[in-house]
């Protein structure tokens, strides 16, 4: 599945049902809801996981930390593991400046977060 | 010649999320010039973001056309330096007592601003503005440098 350009979501590619989620560009105020929907819309085709790449977001804020908050619920009522890989120092600096480093499942590589 | 900044800079926007890509741009430049390193100045940045993304949906209510004022100054009290950064809204003024960052034992979307400029910078101050208003002041230090060059 190919997003429109200006959307975070750059790509989303299918490996057997799990779907890994190509991100791009900073996660602020500006662009937190589009990337929310985004995938929010995509669980309504029930992956059995989703693994999220973070490797080419430079920046987020604690509204694209908010997102994915609110992606991580609906994961758990829905069943769905969800993975985060590919954070930037500064990205991963946020998710531990705000403690939830150790609420989501975050890897280092694809290879790490698909095994 | 003085290659760092030693005098405010002002910049002035609209309460659109559109500016805070350029907003983060300047601030992340300044930080540089005023010897912060990477992480020091990613802290700064998240901060000011933080604050402007506050005062965008909590003093504006979301309306993208309201002025904010922002003023980047050097840190003058501190051998090392730092950054003062001063952020102006003009929106329904808020009781500075009741503006505190939340339990994050609490995993809930939202109100983590405060708690990440707390953990950034060190200092933080709102106070009402006169004629309306809030102002949020944050400073920083540089961090010391090692084996100053004399010449």
């Amino acid at each position: 599945m190919k997003t429109s350009q200006d959307s975070p979501v750059r790509q989303v590619r299918w490996v057997g049902r799990d779907a890994i989620v190509e991100v791009h560009g900073d996660i602020d105020l500006r662009r937190s809801v589009d990337f929310q929907q985004t995938l929010l819309v995509l669980m309504d085709d029930k992956p059995a996981r989703i693994l999220i790449d973070l490797s080419d977001v430079p920046y987020m804020d604690s509204s694209g930390i908010a997102s994915l908050v609110k992606i991580l619920s609906r994961a758990r009522r829905d069943g769905t593991v969800l993975r985060l890989f590919g954070l930037s120092v500064r990205v991963r600096s946020l998710f531990e400046i705000t403690r939830l480093d150790n609420v989501f499942e975050i890897c280092a590589t694809e290879a790490e977060a698909l095994a | 010649m003085n290659c760092s900044p030693d005098k405010p800079v002002k910049i002035v926007i609209t309460s659109s999320p559109a500016y805070l890509p350029v907003v983060r741009g300047a601030v992340e430049k300044m930080c540089q010039l005023l010897g912060f390193d990477d992480e020091g100045a990613g802290g700064v940045v998240l901060s000011v973001d933080e604050a402007l993304t506050n005062i965008i949906k909590h003093a504006y209510n979301g309306a993208d056309d309201k002025p904010i004022d922002i003023d980047l100054a050097p840190l003058t009290e501190s051998p090392a330096g730092g950054i003062r950064i001063c952020l102006r809204d003009y929106g329904p003024s808020v009781d500075p007592e009741k503006i505190r960052s939340r339990d994050l034992d609490d995993i809930r979307p939202g109100g983590l601003g405060v708690h990440i400029m707390c953990e950034c910078m060190d200092k933080l101050e709102y106070r009402r503005a006169e004629g309306g208003g809030t102002v949020l002041t944050m400073t920083k230090k540089a961090p010391e440098r090692k084996g100053n060059v004399t010449r």
